[in-house]
């Protein structure tokens, strides 16, 4: 059987029966059984609802019905993700033996687009964290180098796709969870704009920034997930009415005449020298291909972190008051009401998450509000601005995903700031809600990848799209 | 020195968390650092700008959204009940809160 399955290439096999959905959901089942137990990408499988729903495309397929356009393709969810029936842990203790009655709508809209839910993936804990080494049930390894993190926090979702455990995957990224994962284990990973996908059923971080998206094999299946997850949800008030392009029409169109921004803000002191060469050989792969290179600035990028881990802590601060012990997850007894809530969230939150509740109680605390949490705000409002000012002059805006490749397990766990740092080219698209993909873009020491970071316009995800398809196809990922 | 050991205690008893003694000292200096790295936003002089409390798009504001109040169906109360560490169905129960 094949290794390297994309969505066009199950469809069609499943379609022509060459292979049942059925099979094919079993050799992945195989596949994982034989690789996870050193990579913990997956925490929990759904065996029983993938057979269900092959075994409805296989009916589809033996009637000679159109199959839909993710007939028979196995996903994963990254486990933030709410799942009917299936549990979901956030990587978090509090929630070890949570099960949802419910779907998020990206879940709902996959498996109806024929989608086989193959489980649920590891991440950081509530997403907080960009190593995935804050989850409660161990790190991932990356596949690509199994001594090294595979990035965070959807690092589960990211590692899955990269060693051919699923065709595809859902991740979140709310300051960078889906595409620097993406970076450090070599596969494409989406942000849409924020509002382009639904967050109903998203288990809250932070909700002015959280977002779902696809990692895939190839920027042709992200346009392919992106499109079916993308669209108005009356469940989730900020999801946009704003149409949805086709964007698997969209990324064939030229990229010839495109103008591309360079902000000289991105390439910085502490990027790592390989990274800085293979970016710079992506961005000369743009001149090939017929784009206009701009430098750019984009001048408050330097406070997009102190930024980003203000307000990102204050809103996670607020969302996780609700792991009370009493609706739902863990609940350690106390002689008390309070003491119960105090007992049970000290047990079950992780040192990373009881770390940003913290910070974020204390700058929207009396005293503190104006100083920390409203200037965060209006800080967020500059970085905002220096993007629709860039936008003004150019299409796109390349940068590298992160200024290191993926750093060994354990590195960079001891000093929480440090780790923040590794988020700087990530947070500033997620402040200011722009889509933003991750494409391979060589590898360094021979064996760990680079990212190649695409940002536009809000809801300009087809352009987005159409120059990382350019660059997938001019060779971009083999630099 | 930004935060003390009471500002800790105070800000834990603020968020419900029962903190050990290590993680009380560990967090003073860690969130220390943070707060001192976020800091240098003062560098920016903000007096004339709007906080941004959210991306929203012409299409997103309340007017857009704002839906009409309809009965649907959703999630039974036996299967949102069954999740709770304590229920006593239709009611979850919690430690007891009024001495009587």
């Amino acid at each position: 059987m094949a290794t390297n399955w994309t969505i066009e290439g199950v469809r069609e096999a499943v379609a022509a029966k060459k292979v049942s959905a059925r099979e094919l959901a079993g050799e992945f089942y195989k596949r994982i059984e034989a690789r996870n137990p050193e990579l913990n990408a997956f925490l929990t499988l759904s065996p029983e609802r993938a057979y269900a729903q092959a075994e409805r495309i296989d009916a589809m397929a033996a009637a000679g019905k159109a199959l839909p356009p993710l007939a028979g393709v196995p996903i994963a969810i990254k486990d933030v993700i709410s799942t009917r029936g299936i549990r979901t842990t956030c990587g978090s203790k509090i929630l070890e033996k949570y099960v949802p009655p419910y779907d998020a709508t990206a879940v709902e809209r996959l498996e109806k687009a024929g989608a086989v839910i193959l489980g649920k993936t590891n991440c950081d804990e509530f997403a907080m964290g960009s190593s995935n080494e804050n989850s409660a049930y161990g790190p991932v390894r990356n596949p690509e180098a199994t001594d090294h993190v595979p990035g965070g926090s959807s690092g589960g979702s990211a590692a899955a796709v990269a060693a051919g455990l699923a065709v595809a995957a859902l991740g979140t990224d709310t300051g960078g969870s889906i595409r620097q994962p993406g970076a450090f284990c070599g596969v494409p990973a989406m942000m849409g704009s924020y509002g382009r996908v639904s967050r109903y059923g998203l288990i809250a971080f932070a909700s002015s920034l959280d977002r779902i998206g696809p990692f895939a094999r190839n920027v042709k299946d992200i346009a392919t997930v992106l499109q079916i997850i993308s669209g108005r949800d009356p469940q989730d008030s900020t999801s946009t009415t704003a149409p949805v392009p086709d964007y698997r029409v969209e990324i064939e169109k030229p990229v010839k005449g495109l103008r591309i921004g360079i902000p000289a803000e991105y390439f910085g002191a502490g990027m790592d020298e390989g990274v800085r060469r293979k970016i710079e050989a992506g961005i000369e792969l743009f001149k090939k291909l017929g784009c206009k290179l701009l430098d750019i600035h984009m001048p408050h990028t330097d406070y997009a972190i102190a930024t980003y881990y203000i307000i990102a802590t204050a809103e996670a601060s607020s969302n996780l008051a609700r792991y009370d012990g009493v609706r739902y997850g863990l609940r350690v007894e106390g002689d008390s009401l309070l003491s119960m809530y105090r007992k049970t969230r000290g047990a079950g939150f992780g040192a990373e998450v009881k770390r940003r509740i913290m910070l974020g109680t204390y700058v929207l605390s009396a005293g503190y509000y104006d100083d920390y949490y409203l200037k965060g705000q209006k800080v967020r409002a500059l970085i905002a601005q220096d993007f629709r000012d860039a936008f003004t002059k150019v299409d796109a805006i390349v940068t590298p995903t992160s200024p290191v490749p993926a750093f060994r397990l354990g590195e960079r766990t001891s000093d929480p700031l440090q780790m923040y740092l590794a988020d700087i080219y990530t947070v500033t698209g997620s402040l200011a809600g722009v889509p933003g993909i991750s494409v391979p873009c060589g590898k360094v020491c021979g064996r760990l990848p680079v990212g190649l970071q695409i940002f536009g316009l809000a809801f300009g995800e087809a352009r987005v799209l159409q120059l990382a398809h350019a660059f997938e196809r001019a060779g971009g990922a083999n630099l | 020195m930004k935060i003390s050991r009471e500002d800790v205690l105070r800000v834990a008893e603020l968020a419900y968390l029962d903190l050990s003694e290590a993680e009380i000292e560990t967090y003073r200096k860690q969130l220390d650092d943070i707060l001192e790295y976020a800091g240098k936003l003062n560098e920016l002089d903000t007096r004339s700008v709007e906080p941004m409390a959210q991306v929203l798009t012409d299409d997103q504001d309340a007017d857009a959204t704002l839906r009409e109040d309809l009965v649907v169906p959703c999630a039974g109360a036996e299967e949102v009940l069954a999740q709770a560490p304590d229920p006593e169905p239709p009611y979850f129960r919690v430690p007891k809160v009024i001495e009587r």
